[in-house]
């Protein structure tokens, strides 16, 4: 099984003919976490393929528009040092990075590893690994409101997205709102950026950190930067209100967004009656956490988990290892954490996948250091998770023609009356009778509401199999129906 | 390329030109033809295959696949992932932009 580096004939990655490589290590995405898999392994020796559907690296943490870019992000310094190591091990031969493949599968090879399907200019292409590093990452978790489908109202990534990568400002007089700490960054990049933020509006209240001195004392670094936004909003005037949200997004198919309606909510984030307010603004931005990317998990068979944020993870344990021998998680598909935890852990999953693979044994003492991180971050993920969490009484401001999947125009009336006339039990029953999650995004952006919506009109919780029943996604991405029909090439 | 001489004269030499619907929209090296659009003005270029209903951008980022558009004829292309490139002809999608969609 080992082969070392010097073995393999030095191959341009441009020309490589990596179809017909078998690599020790396959990292599937490029963010925090895939970058510090991919660097850690390369560094022990293993030939690593790091394959990332976007043509410039650094996921949407680091996203950036071109190589000389970046110098405002935050760890920048940490992105530079991972991309120098990155491009060291790539002149030595041991690092093909394949940007522009989107992943739409993965499934074990007959000869023990892993075979990765991804489309690349529309053509299909197959790496094939020892052992996989699953690092994903998240997008915005949503709550339907009414009028979310109207043109103006963008997810908060997708605000960040177009300032950070493309230097657009999505809109002139912006609401953000939402919950979590993600808010903060993009309501302040706006207001930098020379956009009015009209209001930050924070349905949560986050107490939890009160009770948590130590840990938070010890992720200080991380609430500094929080500290650092919020300077940002006063000096720019921006009201930051805590338990209060959009309701509503107002405005016409032909104007798009015209402004907000927002309330107080209690504790329960019912609005609370009498206490709307109609804000003018030409554009809302909006998230409640994030949600993990986890379809290849799931198409891999690994054991899955509900996180305490109501996230679907890939469970894995102190080595980065998933319930299936070769496939290691790292970043937020194995619980959502922010960029700090991702670089620990993908560090962690690079150096004991290239051992998985080849053999290479990690250092002590790095080893050990790693752990310490990742716990100090976990344990102030977990304190963000009980900080933040979403309450159920958002479904208090949906009416029964408001969208909840955007893809196939399904309203909440619909899913009421699947699961109330038509007997649907769960996401997966719902969905074949009223087409939640049917469509083009599989379910991505209204699978946690749906779930909540079925779960509350059946009386019950949300379970880690509703969940999962609606991030099974055999096919990740939308594949030309020729490259499917060209089938399993693996056996050829 | 098309482009009023305008939008030519004002375009600084590293900006590059496509169309929209037949009028030209200028962009920087780089940047997606979603970014271009709203940076242009326009929020959406697509409508629903049931209602109707104007779409442009949401996640921004690839998952969501609202801001669809026909990119040189093919349609269903994700415009805030496609790089605009001089000379593109980007179009309004009307529903799945045509019925083999997935070809």
């Amino acid at each position: 099984m080992t082969t070392s580096p010097a073995d393999r004939s030095p191959v341009p990655a441009a020309e490589a003919a990596y179809d017909a490589v078998a690599y020790d290590v396959v990292v599937i995405g490029a963010g925090p976490a895939g970058l510090a898999a991919a660097a850690s392994a390369s560094a022990q020796g293993a030939r690593v393929a790091l394959v990332d559907a976007a043509a410039l690296d650094g996921g949407q943490y680091w996203r950036h528009r071109a190589p000389q870019d970046g110098a405002r992000h935050h760890d920048w310094a940490e992105y530079r040092r991972l991309r120098a190591a990155l491009d060291g091990a790539a002149a030595a031969g041991r690092l093909d990075h394949l940007a522009g493949h989107a992943v739409w599968h993965a499934e074990p090879a007959t000869d023990g590893g892993f075979t990765v399907h991804a489309l690349c200019d529309g053509e299909a292409r197959e790496v094939r690994g020892r052992a996989l590093v699953v690092a994903t990452g998240a997008y915005d978790r949503q709550l339907p409101f009414p009028g979310w489908t109207l043109p103006g109202v963008f997810a908060a990534g997708a605000v960040q997205a177009l300032l950070k990568g493309h230097g657009v400002a999505a809109g002139k007089r912006i609401v953000v709102a939402g919950s979590g700490p993600f808010l903060l960054p993009v309501a302040a990049g706006l207001a930098e950026a020379g956009a009015e933020v009209v209001g930050v509006f924070e349905a949560g209240r986050p107490t939890a950190f009160a009770r948590h001195p130590l840990v938070v004392a010890r992720a200080a670094a991380k609430l500094a930067e929080g500290a650092g936004y919020l300077r940002t909003l006063r000096r720019h005037r921006v009201p930051y209100r805590m338990r209060t949200t959009v309701v509503a997004a107002l405005g016409t198919d032909a104007d798009g967004v015209t402004g907000a309606r927002v309330a107080r909510l209690d504790q329960q984030w019912r609005p609370v009656q009498g206490t709307e307010r109609e804000l003018a603004c030409d554009t809302i931005a909006v998230g409640y956490g994030f949600t993990p990317q986890a379809e290849i998990p799931v198409q891999l068979g690994c054991a899955m988990a509900m996180d305490r944020d109501g996230s679907l993870v890939a469970v894995v344990d102190e080595r980065q290892r998933s319930s299936v021998p070769g496939v290691f998680v790292a970043g937020e598909a194995c619980g959502v954490g922010g960029a700090q935890l991702a670089l620990a852990e993908g560090e962690l999953a690079g150096l004991r996948s290239a051992e998985a693979s080849i053999g290479a044994r990690p250092n002590p003492r790095g080893l050990a250091t790693l752990a310490r991180r990742r716990a100090s971050q976990r344990a102030f993920a977990a304190v963000l998770h009980e900080a933040y969490p979403v309450r159920p009484g958002w479904q208090r401001w949906l009416a029964a023609d408001t969208v909840v999947c955007r893809c196939e125009e399904v309203t909440a009336g619909s899913i009421q009356r699947a699961v109330i006339d038509l007997g649907a039990t769960d996401p997966r029953s719902t969905k074949l009778s009223a087409r939640p999650g049917m469509g083009l995004c599989q379910g991505r952006v209204c699978g946690f509401a749906t779930a909540a919506l079925v779960a509350a009109h059946g009386g019950r919780r949300v379970t880690e199999q509703d969940l999962r029943g609606i991030a099974g996604r055999p096919i990740a991405q939308p594949v030309p129906l020729g490259v499917l029909a060209a089938g399993d090439t693996d056996e050829a | 390329m098309t482009g009023t001489p305008k939008a030519l004269a004002n375009a600084s030499p590293k900006t590059i030109t496509f169309t929209f619907d037949g009028a030209p929209v200028t962009a920087e090296p780089g940047q997606s033809v979603a970014a271009a659009l709203i940076a242009a003005g326009t929020r959406s270029w697509r409508t629903t295959r049931v209602e109707g209903r104007p779409r442009g951008v949401f996640c921004g980022i690839g998952v969501c696949f609202d801001c669809l558009a026909v990119v040189n004829g093919r349609p269903g292309q994700r415009a805030c992932l496609v790089e605009a490139r001089a000379g593109d002809v980007v179009t309004t999608q009307e529903g799945a932009g045509r019925d083999d969609l997935a070809c």
